[in-house]
């Protein structure tokens, strides 16, 4: 405890650090994978291909991808843009397939009664799909967000300072309390975003928090694809 | 496109094909720590997920821990295991923190196959009077092989992307060219290594991909005439699964009754 005592300037510094290198991937993920997603969703025969090519994206280890990014977007490997760009692009790996399964999961029947009473597809999106999809967007999001606060310490092995500065210097030096600092305070950020992201869906989706009407038409049908939505999420980790 | 270039080439010189440096050699150690990890991580895994998704006790416990999984830096598991057990131990460190990783992948594919399977089917392999056991290892486990092995993959690229990591604690594997090359400043050397990891990346997913073609290629059936808004929210093993065993309600309430 006396290691943070003495260095409790550079352990705020680098936590801020963390979470301004942390939210710019997770903010530009996000909007570059709804729109992906909604295309995924609405053009099924582009479907397969698109999720399937972005999962290869998220396949490739971090640490190399921070070392291949550099000599092909030409930017320096030091460069914190480096690690946003690789960051958003697994942001952007992950939040697609859960944007493309939460319009998946919008109740058809009611997309269909509102193009019944006259929405265009334009009204539709944003009246219709994007709150009823909101919640599992949401959803999405928050695993999107923690992973990415997490991998953010990765780029300390190419020279990019985040909280892994902690990790690395608290090895070499031999001590603990470093270390443990770091990984404590990756997760308190990590913690935080969730709950920033969980507060603000609470705020703007107040129709989520409620409890589900008893369904009198095609019980089985949303119960169902929520249930699969869900599991599908969870496996994607 | 020159460092590319120049990566190749590093990546092909003889220096690289023999001695304990060679990329075959790197490769070789990288895929043992992976494989040691996942089967680690099966073996525990594997089991607690079937009683989950068999007896429906623990799911929050097993989501929580997953989560918590997530936020947790490997780099910095990484670094405190090592230092904790010693430099000269850093396998076991490495290992330890391979399963931690390994184990919520792995284990939310397997409660989630055995959830998977609609309860009318297995009502109807009880009624048929099968023992649990049997339920667990004839219906439900063949059911849900489909996201189990979509777990198995997750879990082992996630063991091959952290194991990369590795080499800064001085175990090898093909993360010992990115680490070495920033020491040396070498790029061709650091990008050949990072291709060489991103191509073993690819292929292990491929495998796993290939696998999971195999299993459901068998089991595919015609879309359901209702399901007309869209594709299905998850068109992999999960709903060729959960189609195949979703049958008329008539089935349905034979198997129950």
């Amino acid at each position: 405890m006396t290691w943070v005592g003495a260095n409790i300037a550079q352990v705020w510094n680098l936590s801020v650090l963390h979470l301004w290198l942390s939210v710019q991937p997770i903010v530009i993920g996000f909007v570059i994978a709804v729109p992906l997603g909604l295309v995924a969703w609405r053009y099924r025969w582009l479907r397969g291909g698109l999720l399937s090519v972005i999962g290869l994206l998220y396949t490739i280890p971090s640490l190399a991808l921070f070392v291949l990014l550099p000599p092909v977007i030409g930017i320096s490997v030091l460069a914190d843009a480096n690690l946003v760009i690789a960051l958003s692009i697994y942001a952007v790996a992950l939040m697609t397939r859960f944007a493309a399964d939460a319009f998946a999961a919008v109740d058809p029947v009611v997309r269909r009664s509102a193009v019944a009473i006259g929405y265009s597809s334009w009204r539709r999106f944003w009246a219709v799909d994007l709150p009823l999809a909101g919640p599992a967007l949401l959803a999405g999001l928050r695993v999107v967000a923690v992973s990415t606060v997490s991998l953010v310490t990765v780029g300390i092995l190419v020279g990019i300072d985040s909280l892994g500065l902690l990790f690395t210097d608290g090895l070499q030096r031999g001590i603990l309390a470093e270390i443990a600092t770091g990984i404590v305070m990756t997760v308190v950020i990590a913690l935080v975003l969730d709950l920033v992201i969980a507060l603000a869906g609470r705020l703007l989706m107040p129709w989520a928090r409620r409890p589900p009407r008893r369904r009198r038409w095609l019980p089985w049908r949303s119960s169902r694809t929520s249930a699969r939505g869900a599991t599908a999420a969870e496996v994607a980790e | 496109m020159n460092l590319f270039r120049e990566a190749f080439a590093w990546l092909f010189a003889p220096e690289q094909q023999v001695g304990a440096d060679a990329v075959l050699v790197r490769l070789g150690e990288h895929l043992l720590y992976t494989a040691i990890a996942v089967v680690i991580s099966a073996v525990i895994a594997i089991p607690i997920g079937y009683w989950i998704g068999h007896t429906g006790r623990g799911k929050q416990v097993a989501v929580a821990c997953s989560g918590a999984a997530r936020a947790l830096p490997s780099l910095g598991l990484l670094t405190i295991l090592t230092l904790l057990v010693g430099v000269g131990d850093a396998v076991l460190a490495a290992t330890v923190v391979f399963v931690v990783l390994g184990v919520p992948a792995v284990l939310a594919g397997a409660y989630a196959g055995v959830e998977s399977v609609d309860p009318d089917v297995v009502d109807a392999a009880r009624a048929m009077g099968m023992t649990e056991w049997q339920i667990l290892l004839r219906v439900e486990a063949p059911i849900g092989l489909g996201l189990l092995l979509g777990g198995l993959r997750s879990a082992t690229l996630q063991i091959v992307a952290t194991a990369v990591l590795a080499a800064y604690v001085g175990l090898g594997g093909l993360g010992i060219y990115i680490i070495r090359g920033i020491a040396i400043r070498a790029y061709e050397q650091m990008l050949g290594g990072a291709l060489v990891i991103v191509v073993l990346a690819l292929v292990l997913d491929g495998v796993f991909a290939l696998a999971t073609w195999l299993i459901t290629r068998a089991r595919r059936t015609p879309v359901r005439p209702g399901d007309l808004g869209g594709p299905g929210p998850a068109e992999t093993a999960a709903g060729t699964a959960q189609d195949q065993t979703s049958r008329s309600p008539a089935a349905a309430t034979e198997g129950s009754s």
